[in-house]
This record gives C-alpha cells, sequence and structure tokens, in this order.
C-alpha cells in the first residue's frame, strides 16, 4: 500500500436545494487500497459517488487524483481519469454475452470499421483470468444465464479493464447469497492486491470487515470518522455511523471534538 | 441454468470442440428453449407438405419464382421494421409509407416529358423515406411520444399522403422499363449460377478466415465438421434455389436484391458498433446509456433504417403490381411484415432478433398467401389462417421464452 492518495476530496460540499447532501467531507484512496465507505441511509454515500463519477458536480471543494487538482464536468472525464463505478443494478444487457458487455460502448474495431471479436474476446478472457473469475464455462453465454456473483464478476471485469485506477463499487453483495458474496469479497480483494484502489460501499459491516483496509464513516452528510480496519471493531463502526459527532449541524457552529 | 454434466472448463480454455460436444450444446438450448431457426424452417417444411397435398402445383417450379416474387416487397419490410422491433419498439406507419414509395415513383417516373431520369427517381424516393424516418425518430426521442402513437399518428397521416398524390388520378400505371423490371424480370440462368457459386465461395472463405483468427488468437472455435456443413448448407440451398427457378423463368432480380439486402443489413447488426448498439438499447435502454451509447441517435438511426426499407418494399410492390392507386400501402402491407418478423423470432419486448428471421418469416406468412389461394379459398379464410398461424407463431416464442426463463436465459 502506497501513501499518495490516487484520489484526495477536501472540503468538499453539494447541496439539493434545501438539503445538505454533504458538507466539507474530506476523503482520500490510495493504491491498492480497499476503502470502505459506510453510513445510514441518507449519510450522503450515493451523493458522493455521484460526484466522484461526474454524474452530479461538486458545489464546493477540491478533488485531487494522483496528486494534481482535477474538475470533473461529467462521466466521461471520470472515465478518461480512471475512474469506473460498477452501480448497483450493474447496468449489464440481458440479451448480450458476456464479451458483448464488457466492451459495450467502446467496441474496437479493426481497420474497415469492422468489430474485432477476436482481440475483444481474448482480451475479455485475459481480464477474467486475471481477476480469478472462473465459474463463467463460456465468455460467449448471454448474460441472462448468469448467477448474481457472475453478474458482479462481469460488471467488475468490465470496469476494470480500462487501465482504470479506481474502481467503485455501490453494494456489490446486496443481493447475493452466501456463496457469490464470498466470490464478490475475494474478487473485491484481488483488486486491492492488484494495486487499484477500490471504494466499497456496503452496509454490511461483516463484509466490510472482511475486505476493507480502511473506513470512512458518513453521517448526515459528513465524515465523522476515519478507522484502520486492524484498529478497530464493529461496534467502534456502528456507534460512529449512528451517532459519530458532527462538526456542524446545520444552523449553529460546533467545535469538533 | 440446467445441470451441467461435466465442471466447465476455464473460460476460454483454448479447445476445439468435437462435433459431439457442439450436438450435445446446441440440444441443451434448444430444450431450454434457444430455438433459433428451428421452428420456423420445421413449419415451412409443413406448410410445403400441406399444400403440396392438397395441391400438386404448390411445388412446381413456376409457383417457386412466384413465391420468390411475392415475398420480396415483404420481406424488405420486414427486414426495415426488425430494426424497430429490436429496440423495443413498434412501427404502425410502415404499410403506408410504403405506399408513398411506391406512388411517389410511380408519379416521378410518368413520361409525361417531365419525368426524372430514373436513378435520380430512386434517390429522391429514398430519400424521401429517410426524412419520414428521422423525423418519426426524432418526435419519438426528443419529445417523447410513444412510437406506438407516433406511428399511428404516422399509419393515417401517410395514407393521406398517398390519396393526396393519387389525386384525381384513381390509377397510375408504371410504365418505367427499370421499375417494372425490378419484379418482373429473370436472371440468364449462367449467370445465376455464377452467382450462387461465387456466394458460396465467399462465405467459405469469411469463415475460414475467422476460424484461422480464433485459433490464432487461441480461442474455442467451430469444430471443422461443422463448419463444413454450414458452407454445404448454403451452397445447396443456393443450388435448388437456382436449379429450380432456372426450369422457370429463372431467379428474379428482386430476389438478389432481397439477398443483398439481407447480407448487408445482418452485417451492420453483426459485425458494426451501430449494430452492437442497437441489440444494447434493446436489451437494456439505461445500460446502453451508462456505457455511453448515444441512445437517441440510436433510436432514430434505426427508425430512418425502418421508414426507407418501408419506402424500397413499396417500390418493389408497386413493380410487381405494375401499377399503383388509392389502396396502395393499405391491408397487408402494414401488418405483414410485422407479422413475419415476429414469426421469424423476432422479439416484440426488443433485444431478439435477426435479418434472417425477417426473410424466413416473409416466406412463411407469403407461402400460406399463396397456397391458400391456390387451393381457392377466400380472403376471408386467407386472413383467419393466417392470423393462425400468427398466434401459433407467438405462442411458441412465449413457450419458449418461459422455458429461458426456466433455465435462467430470459
Amino acid at each position: 500500500m502506497t501513501d499518495t492518495p490516487v484520489l484526495e476530496l477536501h472540503g468538499v460540499s453539494k447541496r439539493f436545494g434545501a438539503v445538505q447532501a454533504l458538507f466539507e467531507v474530506d476523503f482520500h484512496v490510495s493504491n491498492g487500497e480497499v476503502m470502505a465507505l459506510v453510513g445510514d441511509n441518507g449519510a450522503g454515500k450515493s451523493t458522493l459517488i455521484k460526484c466522484i463519477a461526474g454524474i452530479y458536480p461538486f458545489d464546493a471543494g477540491e478533488v485531487r487524483f494522483d496528486g494534481e487538482t482535477v474538475h470533473i464536468h461529467g462521466p466521461k472525464d471520470a472515465a478518461r481519469l480512471g475512474i469506473e463505478v460498477v452501480y448497483q443494478d450493474l447496468a449489464l444487457c440481458d440479451n448480450l454475452d458476456v464479451v458483448e458487455n464488457m466492451y459495450l460502448g467502446r467496441e474496437l474495431v479493426d481497420g474497415a470499421r469492422r468489430l474485432d471479436e477476436t482481440t475483444m474476446e481474448a482480451r475479455a478472457q485475459d481480464t477474467l483470468r486475471g481477476l480469478s473469475v472462473t465459474t463463467l464455462s463460456s465468455v460467449r453465454q448471454t448474460v441472462a444465464g448468469l448467477s448474481g456473483g457472475q453478474r458482479q464478476s462481469v460488471a467488475v471485469a468490465k470496469a476494470v479493464m480500462w487501465n482504470s485506477k479506481l474502481v467503485i463499487l455501490d453494494e456489490p453483495t446486496a443481493a447475493l447469497g452466501v456463496a457469490q458474496t464470498r466470490q464478490v469479497l475475494e474478487l473485491v480483494k484481488r483488486l486491492g492486491e492488484q494495486g487499484l484502489a477500490v471504494i466499497l460501499i456496503s452496509h454490511n459491516l461483516h463484509d466490510v470487515f472482511e475486505v476493507a483496509d480502511s473506513i470512512t464513516v458518513l453521517r448526515l452528510g459528513q465524515n465523522v470518522a476515519e478507522f484502520k480496519r486492524t484498529e478497530t471493531n464493529q461496534q467502534q463502526v456502528v456507534e460512529a455511523i449512528t451517532a459519530g459527532k458532527l462538526s456542524k449541524v446545520p444552523g449553529q457552529q460546533e467545535a469538533l471534538a | 441454468m440446467t445441470v451441467v454434466a461435466e465442471p466447465p472448463p476455464a473460460p476460454g480454455a483454448p479447445a476445439r470442440d468435437t462435433v459431439s460436444a457442439y450436438a450435445r450444446r446446441w440440444l441443451t438450448d434448444v430444450r431450454s428453449g434457444e430455438l433459433g431457426s428451428l421452428p420456423i424452417v420445421v413449419g415451412l417444411v409443413v406448410i410445403a407438405i400441406v399444400f403440396q397435398i392438397q395441391n400438386d402445383r404448390f411445388l412446381t417450379a413456376s409457383n417457386f419464382v412466384n413465391l420468390i416474387v411475392q415475398t420480396a416487397p415483404y420481406a424488405v419490410i420486414a427486414m426495415g421494421v426488425t430494426f424497430a422491433l429490436l429496440l423495443g419498439e413498434i412501427d404502425l406507419s410502415i404499410g403506408f409509407v410504403s405506399g408513398v414509395g411506391g406512388v411517389m415513383i410511380a408519379l416521378l417516373l410518368i413520361p409525361d416529358g417531365n419525368e426524372l431520369p430514373t436513378a435520380v427517381a430512386f434517390v429522391v424516393v429514398l430519400a424521401a423515406g429517410l426524412g419520414i424516418g428521422v423525423l418519426h425518430g426524432l418526435i419519438i426521442t426528443k419529445v417523447g411520444v410513444p412510437s406506438f402513437v407516433v406511428t399511428l399518428a404516422g399509419l393515417l397521416a401517410w395514407n393521406g399522403v398517398v390519396l393526396l398524390l393519387i389525386g384525381s388520378r384513381g390509377t397510375v400505371i408504371l410504365q418505367n422499363d427499370f421499375v417494372i423490371g425490378l419484379a418482373n424480370d429473370f436472371m440468364a440462368p449462367g449467370l445465376a449460377w455464377i452467382l450462387a457459386i461465387a456466394c458460396t465461395a465467399l462465405y467459405a472463405g469469411v469463415q475460414l478466415v475467422r476460424l484461422r483468427s480464433r485459433q490464432k488468437a487461441g480461442l474455442a472455435s467451430d469444430p471443422l465438421v461443422i463448419i463444413g456443413l454450414r458452407i454445404a448448407g448454403l451452397g445447396l440451398a443456393l443450388a435448388i434455389v437456382v436449379a429450380v427457378a432456372n426450369q422457370d423463368r429463372g431467379v428474379p432480380y428482386v430476389g438478389i436484391l432481397v439477398g443483398g439486402l439481407l447480407v448487408c443489413w445482418s452485417y451492420v447488426l453483426n459485425r458494426t458498433r451501430f449494430g452492437r448498439h442497437v441489440y444494447a438499447v434493446g436489451g437494456n435502454q439505461e445500460g446502453a446509456r451508462r456505457a455511453g451509447i448515444n441512445v437517441d441517435q440510436v433510436k432514430i438511426a434505426c427508425f430512418a433504417i425502418v421508414s426507407v426499407m418501408a419506402v424500397l418494399g413499396g417500390i418493389i410492390l408497386a413493380s410487381r403490381l405494375r401499377s399503383v392507386d388509392t389502396n396502395t400501402g393499405g391491408g397487408q402491407a402494414l401488418l405483414y411484415p410485422i407479422a413475419a418478423a415476429v414469426i421469424g423470432g423476432t422479439s416484440l419486448f426488443g433485444g431478439r432478433g435477426t435479418m434472417k428471421a425477417a426473410l424466413l418469416g416473409a416466406l412463411v406468412m407469403i407461402s400460406i398467401d399463396n397456397g391458400l389461394g391456390l387451393m381457392g379459398l377466400s380472403s376471408g379464410t386467407k386472413f383467419v389462417v393466417t392470423g393462425g398461424v400468427l398466434l401459433l407463431a407467438v405462442t411458441v416464442d412465449s413457450i419458449s421464452r418461459r422455458g429461458r426463463e426456466h433455465s435462467g436465459r430470459a
């Protein structure tokens, strides 16, 4: 694990009308680090990742990527920096096969503008093999026939095959059974081992403690705590989620203890 | 998925499938509801047998050539409308848009001294089709009116345009040799053979190049025997078509046109980014959008293709009938193509379907139409039977869909 963060957020805020969704949040994640982002419903987890992914702009604050200040104006900017998001609903096309899904929107074409199926299939296989995804019998089967865990694996593989530096996973295990959750958690660990920065959003603290290196807790749009996994326990994290000290209650100044 | 008998190999273990493994996989696919062209081919054989028993003129060379000419316009329109169906949308205006095409070509080429050169007339008519399709597409995507409503309005409006264009003339007889020749001229026997052989050779070449490149990349490839069978199958099918047609008037030029369009659009759907995006939008519009695909652009392009193909089909229909009148584009021209695509196996829910399905489906529709005609049955009976066949085809699709759901492939 290196110490220079890939992504650093300093005092970022986001407001939707009267709702202060994020308030002066500091956040960082480094290469090879699995950073869990936890918090109750409405804590601002989704808003934070959507801002990082360029879906909404931050209202205030500084975003640094690889040490340089950047402005992310849209999903394409984020993708160009090497930020990939795996959303909860995965956004895979059921009627397309694994390779077609992994290359969707970024298909390789040869000189005659013809799809280069051979190269795409070979590279897709390499990526899957690199992630030790061995449960697929063929990369040419349609996604409709895959289990939830396999779909998640395909979605993750799709995210990492573009020289991405930061992969954001939104509730990757929410809808999965025990064995499939294990598959996906193993995959998340391997992403970290391969040197990628990973942000994992999860409600399941058990999963978080299994794979995360660090844990950031959001509460009511503010960063209330940050833990190293090895130096904390589930109880501390739960306390932070439910009763973490807020630096500012809207309308009232209060010093952080 | 159904029970897997043996542990699946790691993805893409560079193994060449054996023939038996290929056959087994195909059987599993069929059982789990991936029927492909199987029901339609079986259907065609059954239709041929039934009608041949009823009337021994059905399977004659002369009727075979008739079938090609009769199928052509509907096959062309059906191929077009498949693009709308693949998106999970529908285009109900195809009938009268084809009517507009037929009437326009007839009017533009009336030899009254002001007629356009044939090529220019074709360009004008196809451009009109393009304009109509883009208009539909823009209203559907930018305004957000459902395609059903937009094209239903189109059905009425373009019907009106047909009537306005025809005006008080009632019937316009086609007098341009090229347009009439489209559906009424036939290839020399030798030329047809050369074309059939060239097509087979080309197909074999494409298949072998593909096999070579897959092997070079270490990817799983189909067994050589299967590839050989496919090439032989195509060669045999073309040989039968040419041999039978040559016993009568020969292969109609319009047959070549349909074949060319089939290859061309299949290529677009399966080998280009645009085609991939059409399937993606039909499968999961939101997923496609998030993958960076310009969904609106894909939809507009598809509706443009639908209308251009409809106009082209209208020209062929006019050519076959040698005239256009106020009924042009009505009746069968709307429902036969959509029914043909669906009978061929294109899903109305989007994301599943092929060009081949449109052609085979049109062949089924027209075979029934033609066969019942030979038996001297009234159009009432024809419509009832054709409706029944459509229902049967959709039932097969629904049941196979249920099969896919059971085996987790829906």
